[in-house]
């Protein structure tokens, strides 16, 4: 999926995305306490929510997640010394999640320590090519420590933007809107008055491992077909023949419409000169006569950028066509 | 092989220590060009570390960034709330520096106002002010060789100073008349500076006022300023102004200073050489001869000593030469410098060495020649 959740052309009023959504593809099993502490942040009522995680901490000091929820909730506490400890400590118990990396993020940006903040989310990225809100964060990054460069390139004092940029990130500290099925909404104080923020986020953290199943092989072979096209048609830069890969229905990164969506791929399918990508080993799992998943090793090479990551897309047969009807990171 | 390595590391820093920040930049920029913006922003980022005062590598910076986060809509790529002359200037100074480095003259290209230097001048400098330029050339036997050349900001209003305050440089052949060392100066005038002998005499001629044309570097808070910034001085990076003045002798090295440098081949320069050096030879050897007539016939009907015209001077002349049994004249350290943006007007310096039955003298003598109508005519003389 990378470059789908690529930063977007246009910069979203400078707010930095704190990510709050969980984080395991493999499932551990959650204390109830964490779930709580999560429904009380949504509520507002972030003592108490810390309370909660401490105790499931208390349970369970190593737990990722109840760990992430903390360093969530501190940061909406302002406690942000505490919440860069324990981010930093996740990412280094946890050097493949893109959440905690996004966050810290997060934290520096809010302290105008933009190439502190820099650093995080493109390490953030380097774990996850796709991670969408550490694209549309190092935007906001790179903007920001660009002005701050013609600041001094023109001898402005940049001090008050750095100013409002605190501001308005306290302010606008809103959820990521679902990014991933696992999506937790975050609470602040603040969310309340965003509409957006009211609409309800999936809550559950996890997603189940899909148990793999046995391809049928007919029909295999032209599910791994389509996933070529796909790769092909992208790789020649052919933005119209990528997007016809994409179902109707198709479930955007960032929950954008469809029409923003398929608007900002086929900017960035057009910015770079040059695209290659490549699949290996794919592995196709089918889920009935017209679902199936495929997982691989995706390279991706552009003028640009390089990367390589395991992706896992879900299809759906449409009139005899192969379909994307989800593009996930990871397996 | 890793010792190789080591050398070939050894060899990059070397280079690397040797290129200047305007090299560097250049590099940046080719880096952009080959589509290489890591590379861009690595190299614009240990510029910056190296010269912090490097405005102009800061603008840089932030157009790489942006490009990450947003396509750019042009170069210096700040937001509209910042007002555009500040930008422009930038911009200005970026493409002056990039042209300097991308259209270097060819080694068989000289300005051509160098047509000759005397033995004791070093160097020459030669500014191209629409290309904010300044070209250092050292003395090989008589002849220019380009060593060296810099980026400058000239005046506010352009070139062709006329008058107290219009804040413009002047164009034409100057020298260094003094040395003003840092320590006597403010800040802002950086490094040190070197008034040149604006107004000179065909200044005067031409009406021209104002004073105070110096050759200077920059505050301490800037690398360099805009191309167009000063009241009409030079104004050079500090490290350039300091390697420049090794190389400046005071009374001695000439300023030229043109709107646009006329460049030409040796040969051509050394034909126009010649054939002045031959008309000055005549002067000479016409005045030793005490034949007035033929002596006065190379000073143009325009002559003005400042003091006298070419009927006074005339008169006197004559009657000089006429009461002399002997004159002796002989010429020493020629130089010999063209006017830019002038016709054909060549500024000749020289020792003279008169003597005569009743007097003898040594002097420094500056004369302005002509071309008119095929001829190398006189139209100033006086002690230099």
């Amino acid at each position: 999926m990378l470059n789908s959740t690529a930063p977007r052309p246009s910069l979203r009023g400078g707010v930095l995305l704190l990510c709050v959504c969980a984080f395991f593809c493999a499932a551990v099993a959650r204390a109830d306490d964490v779930e709580d502490a999560q429904k009380l942040l949504k509520a507002g009522q972030s003592q108490q929510a810390l309370e909660r995680v401490n105790k499931a901490l208390a349970a369970n000091p190593k737990e990722p997640q109840a760990r992430f929820l903390k360093g969530v909730i501190l940061t909406e506490q302002g406690k942000q010394s505490e919440a860069i400890e324990i981010f930093t400590k996740l990412t280094q118990d946890y050097p493949s999640l893109p959440e905690p990396y996004n966050n810290l993020a997060v934290i520096y940006a809010s302290q105008g320590q933009y190439e502190k903040a820099r650093t995080s989310l493109e390490q953030s990225i380097r774990t996850h090519p796709t991670y969408a809100t550490a694209y549309e964060n190092l935007g906001d990054v790179y903007a920001k420590l660009a002005s701050q460069a013609y600041g001094k390139a023109l001898q402005i004092d940049a001090s008050n933007t750095t100013a409002q940029n605190k501001l308005s990130l306290v302010r606008e500290l809103v959820r990521e809107p679902s990014a991933k099925p696992a999506a937790v909404a975050a609470a602040s104080d603040t969310a309340k008055e965003a509409p957006k923020a009211a609409v309800p986020a999936a809550t559950v953290a996890a997603v189940a491992p899909k148990a793999p199943e046995k391809p049928a092989a007919d029909a295999s072979g032209d599910v791994l077909k389509a996933v070529n096209g796909w790769a092909q048609a992208w790789s020649k830069k052919d933005a119209s023949g990528y997007l016809g890969y994409y179902a109707k229905d198709f479930k955007t990164p960032a929950g954008e419409s469809r029409g923003d969506w398929e608007k900002s791929r086929r900017e960035r399918i057009g910015a770079a000169k040059s695209i290659s990508v490549a699949i290996e080993s794919p592995k196709v799992t089918m889920r009935g006569a017209d679902q199936a998943s495929v997982s691989f090793r995706q390279t991706y090479k552009s003028d640009k950028l390089t990367s390589k990551n395991r992706k896992t897309l879900e299809l759906v047969k449409v009139d005899n066509r192969w379909l994307i009807k989800e593009e996930k990171a990871g397996k | 092989m890793k010792r190789l390595a080591l050398l070939l590391l050894a060899l990059f820093s070397l280079s690397a220590a040797a290129s200047t920040p305007e090299d560097r930049l250049s590099s940046v920029f080719q880096a952009i060009e080959a589509n290489q913006p890591d590379v861009a922003l690595k190299r614009v980022d240990s510029l910056i570390a190296d010269y912090p005062n490097f405005r102009l590598a800061y603008l840089v910076r932030g157009d790489l960034l942006l490009a990450r986060a947003r396509p750019l809509e042009t170069f210096g790529n700040v937001l509209k709330t910042v007002p555009e002359g500040r930008v422009a200037d930038l911009r200005e100074e970026a493409l002056a520096r990039l042209r300097a480095q991308r259209q270097r003259p060819a080694d068989d290209r000289l300005p051509r106002y160098v047509l000759q230097l005397n033995k004791d001048q070093k160097n020459a400098l030669v500014v191209d002010a629409r290309r904010s330029r300044l070209y250092v050339y050292a003395n090989e036997g008589g002849t220019p060789k380009l060593i060296a050349d810099y980026y400058v900001t000239i005046g506010k209003n352009g070139i062709e100073k006329t008058r107290e305050g219009d804040q413009k440089t002047p164009v034409g052949v100057y020298h260094v008349t003094a040395n003003l060392p840092r320590k006597k100066l403010t800040d802002f005038y950086g490094a040190g500076a070197f008034p040149i002998s604006y107004p000179n005499e065909w200044d005067r001629r031409q009406g021209r006022s104002g004073h105070g044309i110096w050759l200077h570097g920059v505050p301490s808070n800037v690398y360099s300023r805009a191309p167009r910034a000063s009241d009409g001085c030079i104004v050079l990076a500090n490290p350039d102004l300091e390697s420049v003045s090794q190389r400046l002798q005071i009374g001695l090295t000439p300023v030229i200073i043109a709107d646009e440098v006329e460049w030409v081949d040796r040969s051509a320069l050394e034909t126009e050489r010649a054939g002045l050096a031959a008309e000055i030879e005549h002067w000479r050897a016409d005045w030793q001869s005490r034949d007035s007539t033929r002596y006065l016939a190379h000073y143009s009907q325009r002559f003005s000593s400042g003091k006298e015209n070419l009927a006074a001077w005339s008169a006197h002349k004559r009657k000089v030469n006429a009461s002399k049994s002997w004159i002796k004249v002989n010429l020493g350290r020629v130089a010999m410098l063209r006017y830019p943006h002038e016709s054909d007007v060549v500024v000749v310096t020289f020792d003279q060495d008169y003597k005569s039955n009743g007097l003898s003298n040594v002097m420094k003598k500056r004369q302005y020649w002509m071309k008119e109508d095929g001829r190398w005519k006189i139209l100033y003389e006086g002690a230099a």
